[in-house]
């Protein structure tokens, strides 16, 4: 059985993919279990399945209209193998020098181990510096300088 | 009033206090952990900010992250809910400290109250009523021993910094009481990392009566009415009822635990929301066990009875205002059941039932009320407490909320999980209910005869 399968993005809320719920698929394999039918098929807003009992069935058909939203997964799943995200372990106001007249931590560009200070997280008063605790290079920032930050907020993509 | 609250609590009381503070104009903040994404309280506050992972112990019990929120939503006050940090003299202090206010009593009052050892001490000084008991906490065994045979047994062994029914075991004979000592107080370490225990002498089938109790920084103290909560199952309350069947049928003891609780709240320097929760035996003596100096689950049955609003009212008094004139001169009327749906297979022995909600019907009408933070499609997660909705019924008697109650939880549909509704529909429908007659141990009973 061959189906497509478009990477689902977590903050796409708005416009859920309506086709592709592979639990669908696999109480319709149930169906033809139970009924012990050969083939099946079913076609409905955005995609279709056509599924066939022992051989390999015509693969399902990606809609044509959202063809540039299929190119995006494959780029992200790219940069996704090779890049990181620093996030906030804790919850504060994040700064990017250790003072108003300090040069930031790190600029994009710059490589980091473990070891590195990226930042400095103010939380109930307390300076608290933040470790990479990962090792590449700062590609990007994504948070401005003396903003709030809860927990797991991205801080830094490294690579 | 204040401008913005933060909300240190998840599920259906984050979303009961984030309602309160919509209606009093003030803005909400919720704090949640990653588990709770989809949470309704985190869609419907203000704004909202993550603290942590799932665990409880790296979330909603992480006091500095949950102060560092306020600080950076630069909220005024916090409202800490049930549970959590709700009784935590610590987290009021570092409140206090932060020049945020705790909504609740003062750090020192529930420093006094939380200890339930010197809770007990404080209620005699009051010439409140306590059971039979050790005077402070028990070290050894071999006091244990000695206090037990001078109180009589069965004896209760109950943790000092406990809470929740964690912490106690019960002991029926010299022979156990050794093992149930060292037990008491692993357990109480686990829980509350404090493995202090006392012995009190214990009431066999008793009824669970509480005291709900309001007092403002005006000085106006009142007690709206008490809780029966005697159906419970390992000491977790399933449906509480206001007024008790037992208070009905003794005005005279009603009373006197009114002025009790009243006296009592006003001599400690109480100030917002408390309950005091006492054990009534079978002669009509009734004993004074503990005080909760926070909001209860179970408030909504006293609000329906009353015609208030609690977690208001808390607000208010929080933010220095005097309490309501409805609270001041409430006269209860009506009768209310809660029941706490609990996420939980009743024909599985109770197993949490964590899981994707696929639909959800909650019962309407005339007398109904449903405090829930799930919706359809919920995925209720396994990280906490299983309670999932509370169904809270009025009627006119306690014979109409019964047949309310019976026609509401047959209306309930929730799909997707399993649920503790089909256990408390047949409660409701037992002869025992129905006649008020049922205590502490009925619950158990029940069960066992199912068998």
């Amino acid at each position: 059985m061959a189906v497509t399968r478009r990477n689902h993005k977590p903050d796409e809320d708005e416009n859920p993919d309506p086709g592709l719920d592979i639990s669908k698929i696999k109480d319709c394999i149930k169906l033809m279990d139970e009924h012990e039918l050969t083939g099946f098929e079913l076609e409905q807003q955005g995609f279709k399945v056509k599924l066939k009992r022992g051989g390999v069935a015509a693969p399902a058909l990606p809609p044509a209209a959202p063809a540039d939203t299929a190119q995006e997964p494959a780029a992200e799943a790219i940069t996704a193998e090779t890049t990181e995200e620093i996030t906030a372990p804790m919850v504060g106001t994040f700064y990017k020098a250790s003072s108003p007249d300090s040069d930031a931590f790190v600029k994009v560009g710059d490589a980091v181990d473990e070891d590195t200070t990226v930042c400095i997280i103010e939380a109930m008063k307390v300076m608290n510096e933040i470790k990479a605790e990962k090792s590449g290079v700062i590609q990007r920032i994504l948070i401005d300088d003396a903003s709030s930050v809860q927990f797991g907020q991205g801080l830094f993509i490294i690579a | 009033m204040f401008k913005k609250v933060l909300v240190a609590n998840r599920g259906e009381i984050a979303l009961r206090i984030i309602r309160a503070c919509r209606e009093l104009g003030v803005q909400s903040v919720a704090v949640y952990s990653e588990a709770d994404v989809d949470s309704m309280h985190v869609q419907l506050a203000d704004d909202a900010i993550c603290i942590g992972p799932a665990p409880s112990r790296e979330s909603y019990l992480k006091a500095d992250r949950i102060i560092s929120a306020a600080e950076i939503a630069n909220v005024e006050a916090i409202h800490p809910g049930y549970g959590f940090l709700s009784e935590n003299a610590q987290f009021a202090e570092i409140c206090e400290s932060c020049k945020i206010k705790f909504i609740g009593p003062s750090a020192e009052v529930i420093t006094r109250m939380g200890d339930k050892n010197e809770a007990r001490a404080t209620a005699t000084k009051y010439k409140v009523p306590i059971t039979p008991g050790s005077e402070g906490t028990v070290a050894t065994v071999k006091e244990a021993r000695k206090i037990a045979a001078e109180i009589g047994y069965p004896v209760m062994i109950k943790a000092s910094a406990g809470g929740g029914g964690k912490g106690m075991r019960p002991c029926f004979n010299e022979a156990n009481l050794e093992t149930s000592f060292h037990n008491a107080r692993t357990e109480a370490d686990r829980n509350f990392g404090n493995d202090a225990v006392y012995i009190e002498k214990l009431i066999l089938n008793p009824h669970h009566i509480e005291f709900q109790v309001v007092a403002d920084s005006h000085g106006n103290v009142v007690q709206l009415g008490e809780r029966d909560c005697s159906l419970q199952r390992r000491n977790q309350k399933i449906i509480e009822e206001a007024p008790s069947p037992l208070l009905n049928a003794n005005k005279r003891l009603r009373k006197r635990m009114a002025e009790a609780s009243v006296k009592l709240t006003k001599e400690i320097g109480y100030e917002n929301c408390g309950t005091i929760e006492y054990l009534v035996d079978e002669s009509g003596n009734f004993y004074f066990m503990e005080m909760n100096t926070r909001i209860q689950v179970e408030h909504p049955i006293t609000e329906e009875n009353h015609g208030c609003d609690l977690i208001k009212e808390q607000i208010r008094i929080a933010a220095g205002e005097k309490l309501s004139e409805h609270v001041l001169n409430s006269t209860p009327r009506h009768h209310s059941i809660e029941c706490r749906i609990n996420a939980e297979d009743p024909y599985n022995n109770f197993t949490p039932s964590p899981g994707k909600i696929d639909f959800w019907f909650q019962p309407g009408g005339r007398g109904i009320r449903v405090d829930t933070h799930v919706y359809s499609g919920y995925e209720v997660p396994p990280h906490y407490d299983s309670m999932i909705a509370k169904l809270i019924v009025s009627g006119a008697t306690r014979e109409i909320a019964i047949s309310r109650t019976q026609r509401a939880l047959n209306e309930f549909l929730i799909k997707g999980i399993k649920t503790t509704i089909p256990f408390q529909d047949a409660i409701i429908k037992s002869s025992d209910f129905r006649s008020g007659d049922y205590n502490i141990g009925w619950v158990e009973a029940f069960l066992n005869d199912l068998k």
